[in-house]
Protein backbone atom coordinates (compact mmCIF):
# COMPACT_ATOMS: atom_id res chain seq x y z
CA UNK A 1 0.00 0.00 0.00
CA UNK A 2 1.31 3.39 -1.00
CA UNK A 3 1.88 5.97 1.70
CA UNK A 4 -0.58 8.30 -0.03
CA UNK A 5 -3.31 5.67 0.53
CA UNK A 6 -2.25 4.94 4.08
CA UNK A 7 -2.46 8.52 5.37
CA UNK A 8 -6.21 9.00 4.68
CA UNK A 9 -6.93 5.63 6.29
CA UNK A 10 -5.08 6.59 9.46
CA UNK A 11 -6.89 9.94 9.48
CA UNK A 12 -10.24 8.20 9.09
CA UNK A 13 -9.42 5.79 11.92
CA UNK A 14 -8.46 8.71 14.14
CA UNK A 15 -11.71 10.48 13.37
CA UNK A 16 -13.69 7.29 14.07
CA UNK A 17 -11.89 6.70 17.38
CA UNK A 18 -12.33 10.30 18.49
CA UNK A 19 -16.01 10.41 17.61
CA UNK A 20 -18.30 11.22 20.54
CA UNK A 21 -20.25 8.32 21.99
CA UNK A 22 -24.00 8.41 22.39
CA UNK A 23 -25.10 7.28 25.86
CA UNK A 24 -28.63 6.00 26.39
CA UNK A 25 -30.01 6.89 29.83
CA UNK A 26 -32.90 4.43 29.89
CA UNK A 27 -31.32 2.33 32.59
CA UNK A 28 -32.09 -1.41 32.41
CA UNK A 29 -31.38 -1.72 36.15
CA UNK A 30 -33.73 1.16 36.97
CA UNK A 31 -31.50 2.90 39.50
CA UNK A 32 -31.28 6.23 37.67
CA UNK A 33 -33.02 8.83 39.77
CA UNK A 34 -33.72 12.44 40.58
CA UNK A 35 -34.23 13.23 44.25
CA UNK A 36 -36.21 16.33 45.16
CA UNK A 37 -36.58 18.03 48.51
CA UNK A 38 -38.88 20.82 49.65
CA UNK A 39 -39.09 22.33 53.09
CA UNK A 40 -42.45 22.04 54.85
CA UNK A 41 -43.56 22.82 58.43
CA UNK A 42 -43.82 19.32 59.95
CA UNK A 43 -41.01 17.72 57.96
CA UNK A 44 -39.30 18.28 54.61
CA UNK A 45 -40.91 16.56 51.65
CA UNK A 46 -38.39 14.14 50.17
CA UNK A 47 -39.24 12.34 46.97
CA UNK A 48 -37.72 10.85 43.87
CA UNK A 49 -38.39 10.16 40.23
CA UNK A 50 -37.18 7.13 38.33
CA UNK A 51 -38.78 7.36 34.89
CA UNK A 52 -35.66 8.70 33.22
CA UNK A 53 -34.73 8.53 29.54
CA UNK A 54 -32.71 10.49 27.00
CA UNK A 55 -29.37 10.50 25.27
CA UNK A 56 -26.14 12.35 25.89
CA UNK A 57 -23.31 12.70 23.42
CA UNK A 58 -19.97 12.55 25.22
CA UNK A 59 -16.46 12.58 23.85
CA UNK A 60 -13.86 11.49 26.42
CA UNK A 61 -11.25 13.43 24.44
CA UNK A 62 -13.37 16.59 24.53
CA UNK A 63 -15.80 16.52 27.51
CA UNK A 64 -16.59 20.21 27.04
CA UNK A 65 -18.48 19.30 23.88
CA UNK A 66 -20.99 17.18 25.81
CA UNK A 67 -24.58 17.70 24.74
CA UNK A 68 -27.89 15.94 25.13
CA UNK A 69 -31.37 15.86 26.56
CA UNK A 70 -32.68 14.10 29.65
CA UNK A 71 -36.38 13.47 30.16
CA UNK A 72 -38.13 12.56 33.41
CA UNK A 73 -41.66 11.15 33.31
CA UNK A 74 -43.72 13.38 35.64
CA UNK A 75 -45.87 10.41 36.62
CA UNK A 76 -42.82 8.65 38.09
CA UNK A 77 -42.42 11.31 40.79
CA UNK A 78 -43.17 9.78 44.14
CA UNK A 79 -43.17 10.72 47.82
CA UNK A 80 -43.55 8.31 50.76
CA UNK A 81 -46.95 9.69 51.83
CA UNK A 82 -49.75 8.50 49.49
CA UNK A 83 -51.93 11.59 50.02
CA UNK A 84 -49.03 13.93 49.26
CA UNK A 85 -48.27 11.89 46.12
CA UNK A 86 -51.88 12.26 44.99
CA UNK A 87 -51.69 16.04 45.52
CA UNK A 88 -48.31 16.24 43.76
CA UNK A 89 -49.69 14.57 40.60
CA UNK A 90 -52.96 16.50 40.65
CA UNK A 91 -53.96 19.40 38.37
CA UNK A 92 -53.31 21.82 41.26
CA UNK A 93 -49.63 20.95 41.42
CA UNK A 94 -47.68 19.18 38.64
CA UNK A 95 -50.69 18.17 36.53
CA UNK A 96 -48.91 15.07 35.26
CA UNK A 97 -51.66 14.28 32.75
CA UNK A 98 -51.28 17.62 30.99
CA UNK A 99 -47.50 17.88 31.44
CA UNK A 100 -46.21 14.29 31.32
CA UNK A 101 -42.53 15.20 30.91
CA UNK A 102 -39.88 17.23 32.68
CA UNK A 103 -36.87 17.86 30.44
CA UNK A 104 -33.40 19.33 30.49
CA UNK A 105 -31.63 20.03 27.22
CA UNK A 106 -28.02 21.19 27.26
CA UNK A 107 -26.85 24.34 25.51
CA UNK A 108 -23.25 24.59 26.63
CA UNK A 109 -20.65 23.42 29.13
CA UNK A 110 -18.32 25.93 30.78
CA UNK A 111 -15.36 25.64 33.15
CA UNK A 112 -14.79 22.00 32.18
CA UNK A 113 -11.97 20.40 34.17
CA UNK A 114 -10.96 16.77 33.74
CA UNK A 115 -9.06 14.73 36.29
CA UNK A 116 -8.63 11.12 35.19
CA UNK A 117 -12.05 9.87 34.18
CA UNK A 118 -13.95 12.60 36.07
CA UNK A 119 -14.97 15.89 34.48
CA UNK A 120 -16.56 18.74 36.38
CA UNK A 121 -18.23 21.62 34.60
CA UNK A 122 -21.07 24.11 34.71
CA UNK A 123 -23.81 23.05 32.37
CA UNK A 124 -26.27 25.54 30.93
CA UNK A 125 -29.45 24.36 29.36
CA UNK A 126 -33.20 24.66 29.08
CA UNK A 127 -35.19 23.18 31.94
CA UNK A 128 -38.85 22.57 31.14
CA UNK A 129 -41.39 21.83 33.85
CA UNK A 130 -45.15 22.30 34.08
CA UNK A 131 -45.26 23.87 30.62
CA UNK A 132 -42.64 26.53 31.44
CA UNK A 133 -39.09 26.54 30.03
CA UNK A 134 -36.26 28.42 31.68
CA UNK A 135 -32.53 28.56 31.13
CA UNK A 136 -30.57 27.35 34.13
CA UNK A 137 -26.91 26.71 34.94
CA UNK A 138 -25.86 23.94 37.31
CA UNK A 139 -22.61 22.30 38.38
CA UNK A 140 -22.29 18.82 36.90
CA UNK A 141 -19.92 15.89 37.35
CA UNK A 142 -19.39 13.45 34.50
CA UNK A 143 -17.67 10.15 35.26
CA UNK A 144 -16.60 8.13 32.23
CA UNK A 145 -16.35 4.40 32.97
CA UNK A 146 -14.68 2.81 29.99
CA UNK A 147 -15.63 -0.82 29.26
CA UNK A 148 -17.71 -1.04 32.47
CA UNK A 149 -21.09 -1.73 30.86
CA UNK A 150 -20.48 -5.50 31.04
CA UNK A 151 -20.05 -5.24 34.83
CA UNK A 152 -23.62 -3.94 35.09
CA UNK A 153 -25.37 -5.70 32.26
CA UNK A 154 -24.02 -9.17 31.50
CA UNK A 155 -23.44 -10.05 27.82
CA UNK A 156 -23.09 -6.39 26.84
CA UNK A 157 -19.87 -4.59 26.04
CA UNK A 158 -19.43 -0.84 26.13
CA UNK A 159 -18.90 2.21 28.25
CA UNK A 160 -20.84 3.95 30.99
CA UNK A 161 -21.26 7.64 31.70
CA UNK A 162 -22.42 8.66 35.18
CA UNK A 163 -23.86 12.17 35.49
CA UNK A 164 -24.41 13.86 38.83
CA UNK A 165 -25.83 17.33 39.32
CA UNK A 166 -27.40 19.31 42.14
CA UNK A 167 -29.35 22.48 41.67
CA UNK A 168 -32.37 24.40 42.93
CA UNK A 169 -35.41 25.79 41.21
CA UNK A 170 -38.32 27.89 42.43
CA UNK A 171 -41.77 26.42 41.92
CA UNK A 172 -43.19 29.94 41.46
CA UNK A 173 -40.99 30.32 38.34
CA UNK A 174 -42.73 27.30 36.84
CA UNK A 175 -46.28 28.34 37.79
CA UNK A 176 -46.67 25.52 40.30
CA UNK A 177 -49.20 26.91 42.79
CA UNK A 178 -47.62 30.32 42.16
CA UNK A 179 -47.79 32.46 45.30
CA UNK A 180 -49.93 29.88 47.06
CA UNK A 181 -49.41 27.49 49.97
CA UNK A 182 -45.95 28.90 50.74
CA UNK A 183 -46.66 28.44 54.45
CA UNK A 184 -47.14 24.71 53.77
CA UNK A 185 -44.61 24.00 51.00
CA UNK A 186 -41.46 26.03 50.33
CA UNK A 187 -40.93 27.83 47.04
CA UNK A 188 -37.42 26.38 46.62
CA UNK A 189 -37.09 22.82 45.32
CA UNK A 190 -33.67 21.18 45.68
CA UNK A 191 -32.93 18.64 42.96
CA UNK A 192 -30.18 16.01 42.87
CA UNK A 193 -29.66 14.04 39.69
CA UNK A 194 -27.80 10.69 39.68
CA UNK A 195 -27.97 8.89 36.36
CA UNK A 196 -25.91 6.41 34.39
CA UNK A 197 -26.03 6.03 30.62
CA UNK A 198 -24.73 3.20 28.48
CA UNK A 199 -22.99 3.22 25.12
CA UNK A 200 -23.06 -0.36 23.92
CA UNK A 201 -20.44 -1.61 21.49
CA UNK A 202 -20.83 -4.56 19.12
CA UNK B 1 -73.15 -0.30 75.71
CA UNK B 2 -71.55 2.62 77.56
CA UNK B 3 -68.83 0.41 79.00
CA UNK B 4 -68.30 -1.31 75.64
CA UNK B 5 -67.70 2.03 73.86
CA UNK B 6 -65.28 3.11 76.59
CA UNK B 7 -63.32 -0.11 76.27
CA UNK B 8 -63.33 0.25 72.47
CA UNK B 9 -62.05 3.85 72.78
CA UNK B 10 -59.23 2.71 75.05
CA UNK B 11 -58.38 -0.13 72.66
CA UNK B 12 -58.28 2.21 69.62
CA UNK B 13 -56.09 4.70 71.49
CA UNK B 14 -53.69 2.00 72.68
CA UNK B 15 -53.57 0.37 69.23
CA UNK B 16 -52.70 3.71 67.60
CA UNK B 17 -50.01 4.45 70.21
CA UNK B 18 -48.48 0.96 70.03
CA UNK B 19 -48.46 1.01 66.19
CA UNK B 20 -46.85 4.47 66.18
CA UNK B 21 -44.19 3.37 68.66
CA UNK B 22 -43.58 0.03 66.93
CA UNK B 23 -43.01 1.65 63.53
CA UNK B 24 -40.39 4.04 64.84
CA UNK B 25 -42.29 6.86 66.60
CA UNK B 26 -41.90 9.05 63.52
CA UNK B 27 -42.87 12.68 64.08
CA UNK B 28 -43.52 13.27 60.36
CA UNK B 29 -46.42 12.23 58.13
CA UNK B 30 -47.42 8.58 57.69
CA UNK B 31 -45.37 6.84 55.01
CA UNK B 32 -46.24 3.76 53.01
CA UNK B 33 -42.98 3.51 51.07
CA UNK B 34 -39.29 4.16 51.60
CA UNK B 35 -36.34 4.34 49.18
CA UNK B 36 -34.72 1.00 48.36
CA UNK B 37 -31.29 2.37 49.34
CA UNK B 38 -29.25 -0.31 47.56
CA UNK B 39 -25.91 0.90 46.17
CA UNK B 40 -25.11 0.15 42.55
CA UNK B 41 -21.45 -0.73 42.97
CA UNK B 42 -20.41 0.01 39.37
CA UNK B 43 -21.90 3.50 39.11
CA UNK B 44 -22.07 4.43 42.81
CA UNK B 45 -25.72 5.42 42.43
CA UNK B 46 -28.03 4.70 45.36
CA UNK B 47 -31.30 3.13 44.19
CA UNK B 48 -34.25 5.34 45.20
CA UNK B 49 -36.95 2.98 43.91
CA UNK B 50 -39.78 3.00 46.48
CA UNK B 51 -40.36 -0.20 48.41
CA UNK B 52 -43.45 -0.85 50.52
CA UNK B 53 -42.99 -0.02 54.18
CA UNK B 54 -45.51 1.32 56.69
CA UNK B 55 -44.34 4.02 59.09
CA UNK B 56 -47.10 5.54 61.20
CA UNK B 57 -46.79 9.30 61.52
CA UNK B 58 -48.36 11.90 63.76
CA UNK B 59 -51.43 12.02 61.49
CA UNK B 60 -52.00 8.32 62.21
CA UNK B 61 -51.60 8.97 65.93
CA UNK B 62 -53.98 11.95 65.78
CA UNK B 63 -56.54 9.91 63.84
CA UNK B 64 -56.34 7.10 66.41
CA UNK B 65 -56.65 9.46 69.36
CA UNK B 66 -59.41 11.41 67.62
CA UNK B 67 -61.35 8.21 66.94
CA UNK B 68 -60.90 7.16 70.57
CA UNK B 69 -62.16 10.56 71.75
CA UNK B 70 -65.24 10.24 69.52
CA UNK B 71 -66.00 6.78 70.87
CA UNK B 72 -65.49 7.93 74.46
CA UNK B 73 -67.68 10.97 73.76
CA UNK B 74 -70.40 8.83 72.21
CA UNK B 75 -70.46 6.67 75.32
CA UNK B 76 -71.81 9.70 77.29
CA UNK B 77 -75.08 9.40 75.38
CA UNK B 78 -75.74 5.97 76.83
CA UNK B 79 -77.16 5.75 80.32
CA UNK B 80 -75.12 4.36 83.18
CA UNK B 81 -76.33 0.96 84.37
CA UNK B 82 -78.79 1.69 87.22
CA UNK B 83 -76.97 0.24 90.24
CA UNK B 84 -79.47 1.74 92.78
CA UNK B 85 -82.33 -0.37 91.44
CA UNK B 86 -80.21 -3.48 91.72
CA UNK B 87 -79.33 -2.64 95.33
CA UNK B 88 -83.01 -1.91 96.16
CA UNK B 89 -84.06 -5.23 94.63
CA UNK B 90 -81.70 -7.03 96.98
Amino acid sequence: MKLTHFVPLVSLATVVCAAPESFDFKDPKGVNNVVFKLDAPLESINGSASGISGTVSFDPENPAATSGKITVASGSLTVPNPLQKEHLHSANWLDVEKYPEITFETKSLANAKTDGNVTTADVTGTFSLHGVSKEITAPVTLTYLKDKLGDRVPNLKGDLLVIRASFSINRNDFNIQKGKSEDKVADVINLTLSIAGAAAKP
Amino acid sequence: MRRMLQILALTVMLAAAVTWLATGADIGWTKTTKPNGTLDEVTGIVDQTPVKCFVAGVDFLALGFGGAALLAGASVFFRKPNTNNQQNDQ
